[in-house]
């Protein structure tokens, strides 16, 4: 190593904020929201001519312009809801599953799959009962696998829930495949095994559920032993053992837990809603749910705005995209995400500083950001060396 | 030093880079694209009386956006027919990326109390019966379903199937694709030649069998035609991908087929998957729903296509009327709803273009017929019977598609000739060829 160069310094460090008060966090995450409008307002007047007010107007009108719409609305926040209630008690285990796709498929698809078998043979109310424990068995059969297989081998859990996933598409395309051979994968919606419908339509049932789920949820997150060994085990695994926590039941019961709300979810989109199944059933919503989570800091209460926002920004611009005549789906794509990206930009300036470095002493900077081997050498080279493990690296460096 | 050296480097590759880029712009031109003479004594019906009142609104309800090749081809149809009639942009109401499920009936009611519209057109296949579930609803607005085929023998009055006769399309664009096959192996030892093709299908049910199985006839027709006997040694491999719309799957079915030998691809499915593939590696592509011309430049021929525009003129023009709209649309050579999009100049054998006029009078004519039960066996029987519906459909010694309902009802899916690989969906069953 040439010990005669400068080396030059990182241009800035980023140092975790600790004490930063929530009124002021959700201060700036509501203008950040508010500011990713004018920008999604800013980007559809340039890129396609749109007057921006439009653009809000529109996005109002597709979400609340009618009654109709405002259920519309409501359940599909009730839906995503379910979905994200369902990965939160695994996330804040920090176990990652995003595999609620599959598992609210498989919910969904062990519903239709009674319906489908027994549909006209027996009791229309049993047959309601019997669809329902299908698919909580079900869907807590595709959660607790990966569980076990994490419990017992320590296998990556993102991958194998990931292609659980998979394994449950394919298993409903073939089934379908099965039951109309000369079909295009789609099933005839049928006339068996439907909840009762509240007020003429599909809604309210679905919004009961997750009203209930959410409040149940948020009891056993908070208050629960249940709830606060999950935020043991999510901490740090070593402390949940060390105070004698079992980490492999934990892991296994909560994933039992998120399996059988998936189930539900899976049970109320087809006995309540569709009435049928597809691979697209879920439509994408186990992946989102995540990001609903994670936004609501795994708070069941916050999630409830977070999936609004989801749903709000979805049907809006479904409606800009309909009335200015945008046949292109990547409109609502680019909008969609630069909210999220915002933001979780946003969060990232709640958590963290960013720091120019000449406003700093060395001493700082070498405590606060975790440093490459070579760059804690250099570092050291300038700096006044009063730490012997920094002598020790730069002799090693320079044998 | 080092920063020199990195420096320059990053110049030579840039400038490697533009020189490359320039060097293509030169090298790569447009492919020539061949018009095909319009028919003669076509029926385009007349509009020029009707008068569509400022705030009547057409709904149309799209499974996918317009990154499909299939929806595409809807959506240029309607803004096509909404321009020809006078009316204005915002007159057309579009909703795109519509499930085949609840999302579709709730689709249609809400182009309804929130447009106001008085016809609504849905394009796929599986929104059939979210349309007509919609239609019991609303009596007082007009439901059309594309590709549907329940409508004949529903009670509904307001509720109504349309297809056309693209069997004939097919055909013409697999004589295209037989003189381009012929040139292909004429110059070739008797042991060198290969009839081998393949198609992708999206799903196993009469829609892309009868497609297929049309494509794959006018294929013959032209060998028949370039040299008596050469059709029997035409043969055709399908590929099921389960899906209307998958660029991987279309992708790797296509280059499955290519690997196995097969010597020029077409496809019923509606992404660009089979296409670029073809492009990719070189090999002569039939398209279907609108011409590929632009992105595959190489190896692009020519593709049929239903153009909708007759139809939504119709339903329009019906509706405005307070007439009652047809429930089983069938859409014809002579109407201008089976239409082939221009021919690539640079791929087509010589004599293509007269070879697709002379045949397509003779369709149109009818002393040509697509399922002549003369030209092709079912596990080497003749057909000379079938039910549709209790309606006899093999008359005078051809199989008349299109005529009990306006969808297609050939479901024989494995002509001799033909060999599916995968009925089902699943790309990885494969049945030994």
């Amino acid at each position: 190593m040439n010990t005669t160069k400068k080396t030059r310094e990182p241009l800035f460090h980023l140092i975790k904020r600790t004490n930063v008060p929530m009124w002021q966090a959700w201060l700036v995450r509501g203008v950040t929201v508010l500011a990713a409008f004018l920008l999604i307002g800013l980007m559809s007047f340039i890129s396609l001519k749109i007057n921006p007010f439009k653009v809000y107007s529109y996005m109002i009108k597709g979400a609340f312009g009618d009654s109709y719409r405002i259920m519309r609305l409501l359940r599909d926040l009730a839906i995503l809801l379910l979905f994200a209630l369902a990965v939160t008690p695994a996330f804040k285990m920090k176990f990652w599953n995003i595999g609620a796709e599959g598992q609210v498929l498989m919910g969904a698809y062990a519903c239709m799959f009674c319906i489908f078998n027994l549909g006209g043979k027996i009791n229309d109310t049993l047959l309601i009962f019997i669809s329902l424990a299908a698919a909580l068995v079900a869907g807590s059969i595709w959660a607790v696998i990966p569980a076990l297989f994490k419990a017992k081998w320590n296998t990556n859990e993102t991958l194998f829930t990931l292609m659980m996933n998979y394994v449950a598409i394919q298993i409903i395309l073939y089934t379908i495949k099965i039951w109309v051979p000369g079909g295009t994968g789609v099933l005839t919606p049928t006339v068996y095994g439907n909840l009762p419908k509240i007020a003429g339509d599909n809604f309210w049932l679905s919004i009961i559920a997750a009203l209930v789920m959410t409040a149940i949820m948020f009891v056993y997150l908070r208050f629960s032993k249940h709830g606060y060994e999950i935020t043991v085990v999510g901490e740090s695994e070593n402390t949940a053992r060390y105070i004698g926590i079992n980490v492999k039941k934990v892991i296994i019961r909560t994933l039992l837990l998120s399996g059988l709300i998936c189930g539900i979810t899976g049970f109320l989109l087809v006995a309540g809603i569709n009435h049928t199944v597809s691979s697209t059933t879920a439509g994408g919503r186990g992946f989102t749910a995540i990001l609903v989570s994670w936004l609501a800091k795994f708070n069941p209460i916050f999630m409830i705005f977070t999936s609004f926002l989801v749903v709000f920004l979805a049907k809006g611009t479904d409606e800009v995209m309909t009335m200015s005549g945008i046949t292109n789906s990547f409109f609502s794509q680019v909008v969609t995400g630069v909210m999220f990206l915002m933001i979780i930009g946003c969060e990232f300036f709640i958590n963290y500083r960013v720091v120019f470095s000449r406003h700093i002493k060395k001493a700082t900077v070498v405590a606060a950001v975790p440093v490459t081997e070579e760059s804690a050498a250099a570092e050291t080279l300038e700096a006044p060396v009063n730490d012997t493990q920094a002598d020790a690296s730069e002799k090693e460096d320079n044998v | 030093m080092k920063r020199i050296v990195t420096i320059i480097l990053a110049l030579a590759l840039v400038l490697t880079v533009v020189a490359g880029v320039a060097a293509c712009k030169g090298k790569i031109k447009d492919a020539e694209e061949v018009q095909i003479p319009a028919l003669e004594g076509m029926e385009v019906a007349d509009y020029s009386n009707l008068s569509v009142p400022a705030d009547f609104k057409i709904g149309m309800i799209c499974l996918h956006d317009e990154s499909s090749t299939y929806d595409l081809n809807f959506i240029n149809a309607a803004k096509a027919a909404v321009k020809a009639l006078g009316m204005s942009e915002s007159q057309l109401v579009i909703k795109t990326g519509i499930d085949e499920d609840v999302a579709c009936y709730e689709a249609a009611k809400d182009l309804i109390n929130n447009s106001r519209c008085k016809v609504i057109f849905a394009d796929s296949f599986g929104h059939e019966q979210y349309i007509a579930q919609a239609a019991a609803e609303f009596p007082n607005v007009q439901f059309c379903h594309a590709t549907g085929v329940t409508a004949g023998s529903s009670t509904l009055t307001n509720f109504h199937n349309a297809f056309a006769s693209i069997y004939e399309g097919r055909f013409l664009a697999g004589i295209a694709a037989g003189m381009k096959l012929y040139e292909m192996n004429k110059d070739k030892a008797e042991a060198d030649q290969n009839y081998k093709i393949g198609y992708v299908g999206a799903f196993t049910y009469a829609e892309v069998i009868s497609g297929y199985t049309s494509y794959f006839l006018g294929v013959k027709y032209a060998l028949n035609q370039a040299q008596a006997g050469l059709g029997d040694k035409l043969s055709m491999k399908v590929k099921f991908t389960g899906s209307w719309y998958d660029v991987a799957a279309e992708k790797s079915a296509a280059e499955a087929l290519i690997s196995q030998g097969c010597v020029l691809i077409s496809q019923h499915a509606d992404s660009m998957g089979a296409p670029s593939a073809c492009e990719a590696a070189g090999v002569p592509n039939v398209s279907y729903n609108g011409s590929t011309i632009t992105a595959c430049p190489k190896t692009f021929i020519v593709s049929s296509r239903i153009d909708w525009t007759p139809y939504v003129k119709y339903i329009i023009a019906q509706t405005v009327k307070g007439q009652a709209i047809d429930d089983n649309f069938t859409g014809t050579l002579k109407d201008g709803s089976v239409a082939l999009t221009g021919v690539n100049g640079d791929v087509m054998a010589e004599g293509t273009i007269d070879a697709i006029v002379t045949a397509r009078a003779k369709l149109v004519a009818g002393t040509l017929n697509v399922f002549d039960t003369n030209t092709f066996t079912v596990n080497g029987q003749k057909i000379t019977s079938k039910l549709v519906n209790g309606e006899e459909v093999v008359i005078n010694g051809a199989f008349k598609e299109s005529k009990v309902m306006s969808a297609p009802y050939f479901d024989y899916d494995e002509i001799d000739g033909i060999k599916c690989l995968n009925r089902y969906y699943n790309p990885g069953e494969e049945i030994a060829a």
